[in-house]
């Protein structure tokens, strides 16, 4: 057991999700905030684990190579620890107030998390397998967690098949690679594919794989679950979905097609164009037309991921690093656009409608102000952060030569403006339809205003993040 | 040192913030106490430089403190860099910021939008110390646009009176032609040179000596001119210099007199400031020299004389700055580029003091601005009336005071520049001197001597202004006579500004008066046997003969000579050509374009038909998604295959 202590992270989080489920039982149906504030501490606890056990420089691995701890995994984990805390925080009160079941959310969610961490992490194709199917797993039970929800439990159920077609395709990819190299390693595989980087079995394998990887993605064409998922799951859990899990989906590319596959950058480059371009045009169009503001975010979701694929496609260091900022960014965006949605239902009252946003700025000025910074982000107008991720994505594609990529991301942004401006008008120029104020308990307020600056602030300071970014890929 | 510089700008920044976002929880009292006290610790910093500055060996703290972005080479960054220059500027900049946030307690007192105020005078000083301690040009600009755009927000601070709304449109819109000269200017530095650095930019510009540009094809232009010119026009705008002067006499449309303070002694001379931060390229180019002391000798003599017309208070310091900045610009033709900024300095103090006077007369009226209605106030307001008598002595030059010092020096240069066009300025910059003393006086007179001009019900109530008003008049009072002689003999002939300012050798025209110069007191001595002083003693005379005993000469004068009061009395045209020619011009051509290019191709095929017809294929693409579990599936494998097909059986 060489290095083990590198895991130390994912190991105490995997005790803490066993006390946690443990304590739940013993825990009377009005004390359920324990649960909430042991999630919160553990979720702390783990990001100060992987901070202290992350190696200075360099990469450092356990588990017989099939666990890596690098600059990128240690980055990549930071901001999804980040980010759930975030979200437990957005949830707790929607979560109270329905009586869904609390302690299973955050057990859930907290596997989930450890899912995520261990893709991050993997360097054999076996651990990146492995973490992946325990997030879906994770996210299939959340999305049904509210059982006697009909949409919930359809969406939960389409989620359930498409997701095991998905991991289907991946697992058969993988073990035709696996037969091209002979090996699970990503660097083996690399090295044997240097050799002989015409191989079809290995090309036919990193097919399988990009439908996967383009599934757990939500990338157009396999992006059909998304509108139903986000629109069917309870609201905390189309929050959870729509933020952490980017930042991992984006790791998992990074491991499989930098890390293993980058001599076939050739091949996958076309795939990703493909995949790229669609989630953009597709993305785009079709939020116009969507009268559910869960069901518009949806498809929001799919023409950034289109965005997230171009950096990569680019295939240099910095379209890597564009893109991770983007993954980071757009998590942290979504989380907040989702939060307030969160912050303005009430019992018995959920936010679905575009229209239920009608007047935000009457009833909670502050809130408004923060989506409309939000929004303003997701469609990429200076000086927030969406603009200089969207910036630092095409400069890349640029460089790589696809001017005409380019072109088309930003005419298509352009269309996508539309329905988040659309919003805003609602926010701020519409009468509301309830007068009465919004209001959420205060660390709540405390967190979206934060939430809001940071748009700003990272969108004049991007080097804040950017600069570990690039760090990320120097080596 | 570099902590200190960063918190310099942030103090300020942070006052207007929370004056701005937080005014209504924290309250008036809160509001001017935070905003003060970012002011007050910008101030304390600026003095704080300006000593360490001073006591230090000259060293020069020029550093970049954040990389903001690199794109296609090049950097966009935030620097400081602070010399002997910048120091000076900080502490003009904040010491005068500082005594009008002061003043406004008072003058603002009952007014509702007293935070926001507060906010928008704290979020000004920090544009201008960004701009002042700026390294690159990039962050020049930031500077530049942001005291363009408090000054719009101050100007029209009292938004629901239509006068000021139509001022701080027209300034808006003057300062962006020279905005837009300014770009560019920065644009041809950035092309020239790669570099938007000012070390870097400065090191490569005598490369550029004999490069030429085409500008239109088959001439060719000397690339430091253009740039020069171009920059220059930047200068015209924000230091208002004719053409570009109209927006300031306006710009009082604003809370008087402290919006005025903020425009006229510390916003205008940002443009002085960035001629004198870019001598190094401006000495390369005597044509923009040439260019430079043209248009300031013009602005010098033209606008004093639109001042001699003007009847309303503040409208007459008004007219006093413009000609003042045109001395200034004058300087920096002539390469004397420390007198200019030695000029700027102390006007800075004696044109705030005459301003403040302005404000306490102002008050002691009851807001009456016109100087006809007033007289012989020397007995109702006695502090008033010294301070104010102070200030225009400063103003006319009067051997002694520190105006005298600035003034005569930038004379005495324009005497010695062999530049051409340092004749006509010569002549110019003299005239200006009898001008000056003349409408100085002739204000000064109407106002405190002379008959009461004024009603019954204003003399009861007619009495000193309160301490909050007279305190800072005293403080001003005090450097506005002493000032210039402690400091000329470092700031003008000294080494003070080291390598912060570059002049060529051979324009060298204060050295040369630096060999003649014996201290303070024989320049004074000195100056009483020049012409300016003779002038302004002739000026100060006729102002007395025909404003204080014989007012028939006036009429008689505006009998005869009717055309040339109605001349300067419409500003020689300026408001109306360009009120006709450009507003009314674009506006014309705006509306056909609107009518034809917007309505019909644009609104109607463009954005109408492309709208349409994503509308109508988004209405399609949704049917896809039809919520059937084998299609999505299916959806899915014919993705797969696609992917496939493309990849392995075309390879």
């Amino acid at each position: 057991m060489d290095n083990i202590g590198l895991a130390t992270g994912e190991i105490f989080l995997l005790c803490a999700i066993c006390v946690i489920l443990i304590g739940d039982l013993f825990v009377s149906e009005n004390r359920r905030q324990m649960s909430y504030l042991l999630s919160q501490l553990t979720l702390v606890i783990t990001l100060i684990l992987t901070w202290v056990v992350a190696p200075e420089t360099g990469s450092a691995t356990a588990f017989g190579g099939s666990f890596v701890m690098d600059p990128m995994s240690k980055l990549c984990k930071s901001w999804i620890l980040v980010v759930s805390i975030g979200v437990f925080l957005y949830s707790r009160d929607y979560i109270n107030a329905r009586r869904i079941m609390n302690g299973e959310y955050y057990t859930l969610a907290l596997s989930g998390v450890l899912g995520m961490m261990i893709m991050v992490s993997s360097s054999t194709m076996l651990t990146l397998y492995l973490g992946l199917e325990l997030l879906s797993l994770s996210l299939y039970a959340l999305v049904a967690l509210n059982r006697t929800d009909e949409k919930s439990s359809e969406a939960a159920m389409k989620y359930f098949v498409l997701g095991a077609l998905a991991s289907g395709a991946l697992l058969y990819g993988i073990s035709m690679i696996y037969g091209a190299t002979g090996s699970l390693h990503f660097d083996v595989i690399a090295a044997k594919l240097g050799e002989d980087s015409s191989s079809t079995a290995a090309v036919f394998g990193l097919a399988f794989v990009v439908v996967g990887i383009a599934f757990k993605f939500g990338a157009a064409p396999f992006h059909m679950w998304v509108p139903d998922v986000y629109e069917g799951a309870p609201t905390s859990v189309t929050l959870y979905i729509s933020s952490a899990p980017k930042i991992a989906a984006f790791a998992i590319s990074m491991r499989f097609l930098v890390d293993g596959l980058e001599t076939a950058h050739a091949s996958w480059q076309g795939m990703l164009i493909i995949l790229s371009v669609l989630s953009i045009v597709i993305g785009n169009v079709i939020a116009l037309a969507q009268v559910s503001i869960k069901r518009m975010l949806a498809y929001s979701t799919i023409s950034h991921v289109g965005f997230i694929l171009m950096g990569i496609l680019a295939g240099n260091d910095q379209g890597y690093s564009a893109s991770m900022f983007y993954a980071i960014t757009y998590a942290l965006t979504s989380m907040g656009a989702f939060g307030i949605l969160l912050a303005m239902g009430r019992a018995g009252v959920e936010i679905n409608l575009l229209t239920d946003l009608r007047g935000l700025f009457r009833r909670n000025p502050v809130y408004a102000a923060v989506m409309m910074v939000l929004l303003v982000s997701m469609a990429g107008v200076p000086p927030t952060v969406g603009f200089y991720a969207k910036l630092a994505v095409l400069n890349a594609v640029v460089q790589a030569d696809l001017v005409w990529l380019a072109v088309l991301a930003v005419v298509f942004s352009v269309v996508g403006a539309f329905y988040y401006l659309r919003v805003i008008k609602y926010m701020f120029f519409d009468e509301p339809a309830e007068t009465q104020p919004v209001d959420s308990s205060l660390d709540v307020q405390v967190g979206l205003t934060i939430n809001g600056a940071a748009m700003i602030l990272f969108g004049v300071f991007p080097g804040l993040i950017m600069a570990a970014c690039v760090a990320a890929f120097a080596g | 040192m570099k902590l200190l510089y960063i918190l310099t700008p942030l103090a300020p920044l942070c006052g207007a913030i929370a004056a701005g976002f937080f005014g209504k929880k924290l309250g008036r009292v809160n509001s001017h106490r935070v905003t003060i006290g970012g002011v007050g610790i910008a101030f304390l910093f600026s003095l704080i430089a300006l000593f360490a500055n001073l006591s230090g060996d000259g060293s020069v703290f020029d550093e970049t403190i954040y990389t903001w972005m690199i794109s296609g080479g090049i950097t966009f960054e935030v620097g400081f860099l602070v010399d002997r220059l910048t120091v000076v500027m900080m502490t003009v900049v904040t010491s005068v910021s500082l005594m009008v946030h002061i003043y406004t307690i008072g003058y603002m007192h009952d007014d509702p939008g007293y935070q926001r105020f507060f906010s928008y005078i704290s979020l000004f000083t920090f544009a201008m110390l960004m701009l002042v301690m700026a390294n690159n040009f990039m962050q020049l600009f930031f500077g530049w646009e942001a005291v363009g755009l408090v000054s719009y927000l101050l100007i029209g601070f009292w938004y629901k009176k239509p006068t000021a709304i139509f001022a701080n449109l027209k300034a808006f819109l003057v300062n962006r032609v020279g905005d837009f000269g300014f770009l560019l200017g920065i644009a041809a530095v950035l092309m020239y040179t790669g570099t938007l650095n000012y070390g870097e930019t400065f090191a490569a510009a005598p490369e550029l000596v004999g490069q030429t540009m085409e500008l239109f094809p088959g001439t060719a232009w000397s690339v430091l001119t253009v740039t020069c010119i171009c920059l220059f026009i930047g200068a015209m705008g924000k230091s208002a210099q004719i053409p570009l002067h109209v927006w300031l006499p306006d710009s009082m449309e604003g809370p008087t007199p402290i919006s005025a303070l903020i425009h006229a002694a510390t916003m205008v001379t940002a443009g002085i400031f960035m001629v004198a931060r870019m001598s190094p390229l401006f000495e390369l180019s005597e044509t923009a020299l040439s260019f430079v002391l043209i248009i300031g000798s013009l602005t010098a003599l033209l606008m004093g004389l639109v001042g001699i017309v003007q009847n309303d208070i503040k409208r007459v310091v008004a007219y006093s700055t413009l000609s003042q900045l045109g001395y200034m610009t004058v300087a920096l033709g002539a390469s004397a580029y420390s007198a200019a900024i030695f000029h700027l300095m102390t006007h800075a103090f004696f044109k705030a003091l005459l301003f403040l006077a302005a404000g306490s007369v102002i008050i002691g009226m009851h807001h009456e601005q016109d100087i006809r209605k007033m007289g012989g106030l020397k007995k109702y307001m006695p502090i008033t009336y010294w301070t104010s008598l102070i200030g225009t002595l400063a103003l006319i030059g009067f051997p002694g005071f520190s105006g005298f010092f600035s003034k005569d020096a930038i004379i005495e240069a324009v005497h010695g520049s062999h530049i051409t066009g340092s004749g006509f300025a010569y002549i110019c910059v003299l005239l200006g001197v009898f001008i000056t003393a003349f409408y100085s006086f002739r204000m000064f007179f109407l106002v405190f001597h002379g008959k009461e001009r004024f009603d019954e019900h204003t003399r009861e109530h007619l009495h000193e202004s309160p301490k909050v008003v007279t305190v800072p008049l005293i403080l001003l009072a005090i450097p506005s006579v002493i000032l210039g002689g402690f400091t000329i003999g470092a700031m003008l002939f000294g080494d003070y500004f080291g390598n912060a300012i570059y002049v060529a050798e051979q324009h060298d025209v204060l050295a040369e008066l630096g060999s003649h110069y014996h201290g303070a007191l024989n320049f004074v001595l000195h100056g009483l046997q020049t012409p300016p002083f003779y002038l302004a003693a002739a000026g100060t005379l006729s102002a007395g003969v025909i404003y204080l005993y014989k007012p028939e000469i006036a009429e008689w004068f505006y009998k005869k000579f009717g055309f040339v009061h109605r001349l300067l009395d419409n500003k020689y045209g300026f408001d109306d050509f360009n009120q006709k020619v450009f507003a009314g011009g674009s506006l014309r051509i705006a509306d056909k374009l609107w009518s034809v290019g917007d309505v019909k191709l644009i609104d109607g095929l463009m954005v109408n038909g492309t709208a349409n017809s994503i509308g109508l294929f988004s209405q399609f693409a949704r049917k896809l998604q039809s919520g059937y579990l084998y299609h999505y599936a299916f959806a899915m494998i014919i993705g797969l295959l696609a992917m496939l097909f493309i990849f392995i059986f075309t390879t």
